[in-house]
């Protein structure tokens, strides 16, 4: 048998796949979405999306403005909150449509809210499944196995779901297709009568590796 | 062969219980079909029926007869089970006053003119002669008399009673073999639901337990299915949840019929869930997490700060347009509960901040932001409001109210 009977016939299995680019969604930061910084402007569909940041970094109004942009768009979005840290009226105050948004209160177990994302991912239908590890501790963020991170990403691949995972660190390691590090540039106060007017973030994209760095400003509520 | 029931009770439901054909002859009396009952029940078909019926508690007198007037009448003036033999039906009805047969004002009189007073009397009159002197009425009332109108039954419309009971033969202590049991029962409802183009959204379940109490759960879908296994994942996530106290005797299980969901899905149409799919991932979170922390958040319509309530998710309200802001909004990180803080204060300030996982110097603050309301109810709230930059590196908002300084959240 010839070498191009041989390739012919092994071409298929031997050559590698190209998986073609996934969708992208806004994140509804103009900033964000119009530049480089998220790849080529939103949130990767069927991808793992880790955004880490120190406390006050500002991931968690990227993370509320994506799920605003969500519910525009009229899709239903889950926000799996391990520690019951989500706040409704400065959500609603955001533009997110609650009665579009499950939250599933776990009570400071992120085992449960790892079981949780997994369900609902599994579940599918949601635009934006969201995993909010925000505030567990350091610890037990780390003891998440990669496996736990990689059954993740593998049940979300192939669908049309965007999933994002915030953390104080970044923990999905290379089970992430895009892993954005946020952090506090400038937080703005009024000059005469003290008054927070809001914080500028920085956000950098560490996760392909061409680093790129964004800033959009996130105002406090009047 | 028919049978005719007589007396005071939920007759129709007595006679739906033995066959599919009813007729309500009257207030008081129900005509059915019994052709084949005797393949059930041999030759015992009446006493089966009187069994049920004092089971019921029904007082009636019974009547099988080959056709059915003839049974409805023996039932009328006999009291107790009577049994009327085919071709001897006049013999049998002979005795009975013709005012059973519920003639016309005219025409009882007249009889009564005639010393005509039993159903035998009218029955040996010739019929040329009854057809001449009292018409079609007359001549119809004779052959009611001799038992000898054969006639069709006027069936009612069956009654749409989706439900299934098990008696055990020994009390059931463990939630797995039970689930065989409320298979069965689903699968059986299931089939006669599919086979009258329903569906069911509300399941009621009922477990008559060893200790002479019953456990009942009701399980309600946001849309009508009949997906069989999904009603029992879901049936026994909620037992999980919610064990009967006691091993199980009996088991019944009953389904609200209504009519399948038609919806035609559009190529434009955004991306929801499907939705018993997504009451059963709902369910099985809700046994991890809690029933009452899964949901929708929905805000109140008060002042108060963090004031909202969890609704069940999909079942929501109506559809509101809500647009997200030009602006990027600063998100709250709330602490539930706030954490209690020691402050310093300096100029009448905060200057130091201490609670669980904060602690650092003010660098920067605005406040006090004063609010209060809900004065004029029993539980009213007031409290200083401050942002503050501590020396951590994190935005907080931190607020003073009886009895005393709370770190509120962190603005992330």
């Amino acid at each position: 048998m010839g070498a191009a009977a041989l390739q012919k016939q092994f071409e298929t299995v031997l050559c590698l796949r190209v998986r073609p680019a996934p969708e992208r969604v806004r994140t509804g930061i103009p900033e964000l979405d119009a530049g480089t910084a998220l790849g080529a402007g939103g949130l990767p569909r069927g991808c793992l999306t880790e955004i880490f940041g120190s406390a006050s970094s500002g991931r968690t109004s990227l993370l509320v403005s994506a799920l605003a942009a969500a519910t525009a768009r009229e899709e239903v979005c889950a926000l799996v909150d391990a520690e019951d840290m989500f706040d409704p009226v400065s959500a609603a105050a955001a533009g997110v449509s609650l009665e579009r948004l499950l939250w599933v209160r776990c009570g400071h177990h992120a085992e449960h809210a790892l079981k949780a994302a997994d369900l609902l991912v599994h579940g599918g239908g949601f635009g934006l499944v969201a995993l909010d590890l925000g505030d567990t501790p350091l610890e037990t963020a780390r003891r998440i196995s990669l496996a736990s991170w990689f059954r993740l990403r593998r049940a979300v691949e192939n669908t049309p779901t965007v999933l994002v995972a915030v953390a104080r660190q970044s923990n999905a390691k290379t089970c992430a297709s895009l892993v954005l590090e946020c952090a506090c540039d400038r937080v703005t106060w009024s000059g005469g009568t003290p008054l927070l007017r809001g914080m500028r973030v920085r956000v950098a994209r560490r996760k392909p590796v061409r680093e790129i760095t964004a800033c959009f400003h996130a105002a406090a509520l009047e | 062969m028919f049978a005719s029931l007589h007396g005071s009770g939920n007759l129709r439901a007595l006679a739906f219980e033995f066959s599919p054909v009813v007729e309500q002859t009257a207030p008081d009396t129900v005509t059915l079909d019994a052709s084949g009952l005797e393949h059930l029940f041999g030759q015992e078909i009446a006493v089966a029926v009187m069994r049920r019926a004092g089971q019921s508690d029904i007082k009636a007198s019974l009547a099988l007869a080959a056709n059915p007037d003839a049974a409805i009448y023996a039932a009328r003036g006999f009291a107790g089970v009577s049994v009327v033999p085919q071709g001897d039906e006049a013999k049998f009805l002979a005795p009975l006053p013709v005012k059973l047969l519920g003639p016309s004002p005219e025409l009882q009189e007249t009889l009564e003119r005639w010393g005509i007073r039993r159903f035998h009397d009218l029955a040996a009159l010739p019929p040329l002669g009854i057809a001449e002197r009292l018409g079609p009425e007359g001549l119809h009332l004779r052959r009611l008399a001799r038992g000898e109108v054969e006639r069709n039954l006027v069936a009612l419309p069956e009654p749409l009673d989706f439900a299934d009971e098990l008696d055990l033969d020994y009390p059931l202590e463990l939630l797995e073999p039970l689930a065989f049991i409320l298979a069965r029962l689903l699968g059986g409802l299931a089939t006669r639901l599919a086979t009258r183009g329903l569906a069911t959204d509300e399941l009621g379940l009922r477990l008559q337990l060893e200790n002479g109490f019953v456990h009942e759960r009701t399980l309600r879908l946001p849309v009508p299915s009949l997906d069989q296994r999904a009603f029992l994942k879901l049936l026994q996530l909620d037992l999980a949840a919610h064990p009967p106290p006691a091993p199980v005797l009996e088991v019944r299980l009953q389904a609200r019929p209504v009519k399948p969901r038609a919806a035609q899905s559009g190529l434009f149409v955004p991306l929801a869930p499907e939705p018993v799919k997504l009451e059963l991932t709902l369910a099985r979170i809700q046994a991890m997490v809690g029933e009452e922390r899964v949901g929708s958040p929905e805000l109140l319509d008060t002042h108060r700060p963090g004031a909202f309530h969890m609704t069940a998710f999909g079942r929501g309200t109506a559809k509101t347009d809500r647009r997200p802001h030009d602006r990027v909004r600063l998100s709250l990180r709330v602490f539930r509960p706030p954490r209690a803080a020691r402050v310093a204060i300096a100029s009448g300030q905060p200057s130091f901040v201490a609670a669980e996982g904060v602690r650092g110097r003010v660098l920067e603050l605005a406040g006090p932001w004063r609010t209060s309301g809900d004065w004029w109810t029993t539980d009213p709230w007031e409290r200083d409001e401050w942002d503050i930059a501590l020396s951590d590196g994190a935005l907080y908002r931190i607020y003073c109210a009886p009895p005393g300084w709370f770190v509120e959240g962190s603005y992330d």
